[in-house]
């Protein structure tokens, strides 16, 4: 199920411009990261998926059919949504927060809990997690039960807003991880909403790089985006520019080598030379 | 002193609570009085609270008209209402809910506008409708300041419940006039020893429910 924005733009009534003429084509099934720092307007950008906000001028369309057509609780209903803060009910027990949208959707009581128990299987909660409330879980347990309530109603869109933010990095990476692995096997298209450089690195098959204002400042692959930056900006939003994606190799005691950047952070070891390697390594 | 123990004599003695003119009577049409003022003030006002809260919208008008509302002198409104409806009940209700409105109002607003607003984001997000994101996460997260603007209703309506006796209708506020006028110290002070208790039953039994609520899982 492809998403389009079509020259779509927010301005507000106190006059500031969240979005200026975004245009983007999202593909079906992939993983699209929306990558920015905070004014760049890719929260007011994944919020008019769902309606939650919408544009002030230009369309956003699913699968060819405009947004704007639809009632915006119908189409909320059938497209996942995931916030920072997991945002789950606090006074509802795990598996009726899963199983808002099956209810919602007229599902019975018995059918929409069988379902948000298989769902907490899906983003690797024990079941017998349902039964607690959501003050009761870690926050990353909250965030995978987040994601488990998008995913109950089985949509086939998922709009993922810094879903990961506010956890510490180790199991960032974890959920980052499981994050691939649902994607992989679901076929769910996403759009993923970070600051976060190396999240969308690690999870993005298309990023968006958006300046302040909601303008795009590059869209590609994230091997494009780090090889060939297009300007100043997105080299300083990656890091190319500061050196922190210029790596160099150092011969270590043993004969391996060893990885920095060019402020001489430690990286890693390099495991595999490519087969075809350049004549000489730069720094070594 | 000697009033007092006086009051707390005839309070104690079992006649004084029997008959169809005893003080249990007045004590169940009190109750009565403020249990129906409050009902009726609740019904009108907490759909205004409620709405003012969820579409957040009105509250200026609301706190500004509440206020007007509050400056009126209940006893001058009492007696006002009367000339129009006569004696009974009519007038001290009106006066009562008009006492009471405003507290259920304010406490209505407050207890949507108290939570937190990204858990009422989520569940917009999740496609509930506004019905249900007002019956299923608002209400049920605001109850405990939605009961407190019921329970000051409660106590301003049964301390206040006496001037119903004013204009011939009944309550502990006839022995407590007719203490006033027949200089009975004693029967004067016993009535409002009783009024005084109910309002402190009645507090507890808020309090204690408020309690229960906020130790239910989602309460922090």
């Amino acid at each position: 199920m492809g998403i389009e924005f079509r020259r779509v733009t927010k301005t507000y009534p106190d006059g500031t411009r969240a979005v200026g003429d975004f245009s983007l084509v999202v593909p079906s099934h992939s993983l699209t990261v929306l990558l920015g720092s905070s004014g760049s307007g890719k929260t007011t950008l994944l919020r008019m998926v769902n309606r939650m906000v919408d544009p002030t001028s230009g369309q956003v369309l699913i699968d060819d059919a405009d947004v704007a057509a639809e009632a915006p609780v119908a189409l909320r209903r059938r497209i996942g949504y995931v916030m920072q803060h997991s945002g789950l009910l606090p006074h509802r027990r795990v598996i009726d927060n899963v199983a808002t949208v099956p209810r919602l959707n007229g599902a019975s009581r018995r059918e929409a809990r069988e379902r948000a128990a298989e769902l907490l299987a899906v983003v690797g909660l024990d079941p017998s997690l349902g039964s607690r409330y959501p003050g009761q879980l870690s926050g990353g347990q909250q965030q995978r039960v987040g994601v488990a309530r998008a995913l109950a109603g089985d949509p086939n869109i998922l709009l993922m807003d810094e879903p990961f933010g506010s956890v510490d990095p180790l199991v960032r990476i974890e959920l980052q991880r499981e994050l691939k692995r649902i994607h992989t096997e679901l076929r769910k298209t996403i759009i993923f909403v970070t600051h976060d450089i190396d999240e969308a690195l690690t999870l993005g098959d298309q990023i968006v790089v958006l300046r302040p204002g909601g303008e795009i400042a590059q869209t590609g692959a994230p091997p494009e985006i780090v090889e060939n930056p297009r300007d100043d900006f997105v080299a300083q939003f990656l890091g190319v520019a500061g050196g922190r994606r210029s790596l160099r190799a150092t011969v270590r005691d043993d004969g391996g080598l060893s990885i920095s950047d060019s402020t001489g952070r430690p990286l890693g070891i390099l495991e595999a030379l490519p087969s075809k390697a350049p004549g000489s390594l730069p720094g070594g | 002193m000697n009033h007092l123990s006086e009051a707390v004599r005839w309070l104690l003695d079992a006649a004084t609570w029997s008959g169809p003119t005893g003080l249990g009577v007045r004590t169940v049409e009190h109750l009565q009085y403020t249990l129906v003022a409050v009902l009726l003030s609740a019904a009108i006002a907490l759909p205004i609270g409620l709405a003012i809260g969820h579409f957040g919208r009105g509250k200026n008008v609301a706190v500004a008209g509440t206020g007007v509302v509050r400056a009126l002198p209940t006893l001058g409104l009492l007696t006002l209402v009367a000339l129009f409806t006569g004696l009974g009940l009519t007038a001290p209700m009106v006066a009562f809910i008009t006492l009471a409105v405003p507290s259920i109002i304010a406490g209505a607003y407050s207890g949507v506008e108290s939570v937190d607003p990204r858990v009422v984001d989520a569940a917009r997000a999740q496609g509930m409708n506004g019905w249900q994101t007002l019956l299923t996460v608002q209400i049920p997260l605001g109850l405990p300041l939605i009961i407190g603007g019921i329970r000051l209703a409660v106590l301003q309506v049964v301390g206040t419940a006496t001037i119903a006796a004013y204009v011939g209708a009944g309550g502990l506020g006839v022995p407590l006039f007719l203490g006033l006028r027949t200089n009975d110290y004693p029967l004067l002070l016993a009535a409002s020893l009783v009024v005084i208790a109910l309002a402190i039953v009645l507090d507890g039994a808020f309090d204690l429910a408020q309690r229960l609520i906020r130790r239910l899982p989602g309460f922090a």
